[in-house]
């Protein structure tokens, strides 16, 4: 183990950021994030998710047979996805109402598949939980910065309060119907990655090819 | 001597490398039953919850609808001002045959014996069930005060389930609710806008020849203001979904019979 527990919670976050550097979790992150509140339900949920499916396939990484180790992956995130799922709708029903069908969806987000295959089953349980935690938390970071922007110009509140009045409500402020839609996600995700790379440049991926001048023929 | 047979067995098992056949099947056996007993575990603890929310959040929906929702009201009591009927919708009648606290209306509508195929569809419903739940409400000296009735129709993206309620003389409305729907954001779903609900409040349903003429439109019909509602800006389907739903409810294969008989004062 090269990583301290502190690296493993903090790289995550931004430096290794499973949506803007891995670019991973996306279908999840275009759907849920036109409000901040159900945004952040879901970063809590996923990050449980995460952890916990990473600590116990770790526990579990030495007596997982090679030939189905992606199944038996699954079962565990599967099962708990659906424990969360059943805790939202008992105890934040108005939120699953919200969530529907992307609690659900956590099972195929490839954040927590991409952690239990790349780390939780080559290190110990405690690594393996805290990566979780950071990987759920990278993720919830950029949920939270898309989630602020289309909430506050889409609807014009953060967390439900009314920040920009809008002219529905007999305010001034004329709402971006565009960026309550999800592909608008898609333009602030965009953006946050050319930002994330331009303040590190470290991030920026080799071209796979360049276009050759006119004399290299 | 017999003993040393099984012992044996699964000293051999363990000694099989993780990737053997039998461990493989005995890895998967053994986590799927695992699995399986912890989600069942979960959902049939939560489940008393779960259904209690759901309860609730219909009463909410209800109490809103009727103007009787404020933070922090106890839902439970409110709602016990209610009495809920099941109602025949083609006879207009009350049916005894069912016990209308446990009376699943969408269950209804996809149960051959209760439901109908509607020939004539403008609300996009496919089948309409004969039967439906309505809620009255008393005032305090014991007379009837509103009735709420429940509705459904497609909009542009979704199947919109809402509750309507009618002041007791059949044809004011008291407010328009929605409680299920997936329109858009924005525009569409506006339809949850306080501001835009509250247009519905005092409009009448019949014109003074007794034809339905309540409308949702851009423009103010030749009836008058009074039946006019403003459709939502940016959201021409979603309304005119509204507008057909409403019609379609208040109309002869929705609740007509049972409004004439309200107006009648025969509930």
């Amino acid at each position: 183990m090269s990583q301290t527990k502190k690296e493993l919670l903090v790289d995550p976050l931004v430096d290794n950021n499973p949506i803007t550097l891995q670019v991973l979790g996306l279908c999840s992150a275009l759907a849920v994030t036109s409000s901040l509140k159900v945004a952040l339900v879901m970063t809590i949920a996923v990050t449980v998710v995460t952890a916990f499916s990473s600590m116990f396939i770790s526990i579990l990484r030495n007596q997982i047979p090679g030939s189905i180790r992606i199944i038996v992956q699954m079962v565990i995130i599967a099962s708990l996805v659906i424990l969360v799922d059943q805790v939202l709708k008992a105890y934040a029903f108005e939120i699953s109402k919200t969530l529907s069908v992307f609690v659900g969806l956590i099972i195929t987000n490839c954040i927590v598949m991409g952690r239990a295959e790349a780390f939780a089953m080559k290190n110990p349980p405690m690594a393996s939980f805290i990566d979780g935690i950071g990987n759920g938390l990278g993720y919830g970071l950029i949920l939270m910065l898309v989630g602020f922007i289309r909430e506050l110009f889409g609807s014009g509140s953060l967390f439900g309060i009314t920040i920009l009045e809008t002219v529905n409500n007999g305010g001034w402020y004329v709402p971006n119907g565009m960026l309550l839609l999800p592909p608008s996600a898609f333009f602030v995700i965009g953006l946050l990655i050319w930002a994330f790379r331009t303040w590190k440049p470290e991030q920026v991926e080799e071209r796979d090819f360049k276009i050759q001048t006119a004399e290299a023929h | 001597m017999s003993e040393q047979a099984p012992k044996g067995f699964f000293a051999r098992f363990k000694e099989l490398p993780v990737d053997s056949t039998p461990k493989t099947i005995f890895v998967a056996v053994t986590l799927c039953l695992f699995c399986s007993m912890i989600v069942s575990v979960a959902a049939v603890s939560l489940r008393p919850v779960q259904e209690a929310n759901k309860v609730r959040d219909k009463q909410v929906n209800i109490l809103q609808v009727a103007g009787l929702y404020e933070d922090g009201v106890d839902v439970a009591e409110a709602f016990a001002a209610f009495e809920p009927r099941v109602l025949e919708l083609a006879s207009g009648d009350f049916s005894a045959d069912f016990d209308a606290t446990t009376f699943d209306d969408r269950a209804a509508a996809d149960d051959p014996e209760l439901s109908r195929e509607l020939v004539e569809d403008p609300a996009s419903i496919g089948r309409q069930a004969n039967f439906v739940t309505v809620y009255l409400l008393n005032d305090d000296a014991g007379n009837l005060d509103k009735v709420i009735l429940p509705l459904h129709g497609y909009g542009l993206w979704s199947t919109l389930y809402g509750f309507i309620a009618v002041e007791e003389n059949g044809n004011d409305i008291y407010g328009l609710q929605f409680y299920s729907h997936a329109e858009t954001p924005g525009l569409g779903a506006e339809v949850d806008n306080p501001r835009w609900k509250s247009l519905w409040n005092g409009k009448r349903l019949h014109d003074d020849t007794g034809t339905l003429a309540i409308t949702v439109d851009k423009t103010a019909p030749a009836a008058g203001a009074d039946f006019h509602i403003d459709a939502l800006a940016g959201a021409t389907l979603t309304s005119r979904g509204v507008d057909n739903l409403v019609k379609f409810w208040m109309g002869e294969e929705g609740y007509a019979t049972f409004l004439a008989k309200l107006k009648e004062g025969a509930v």
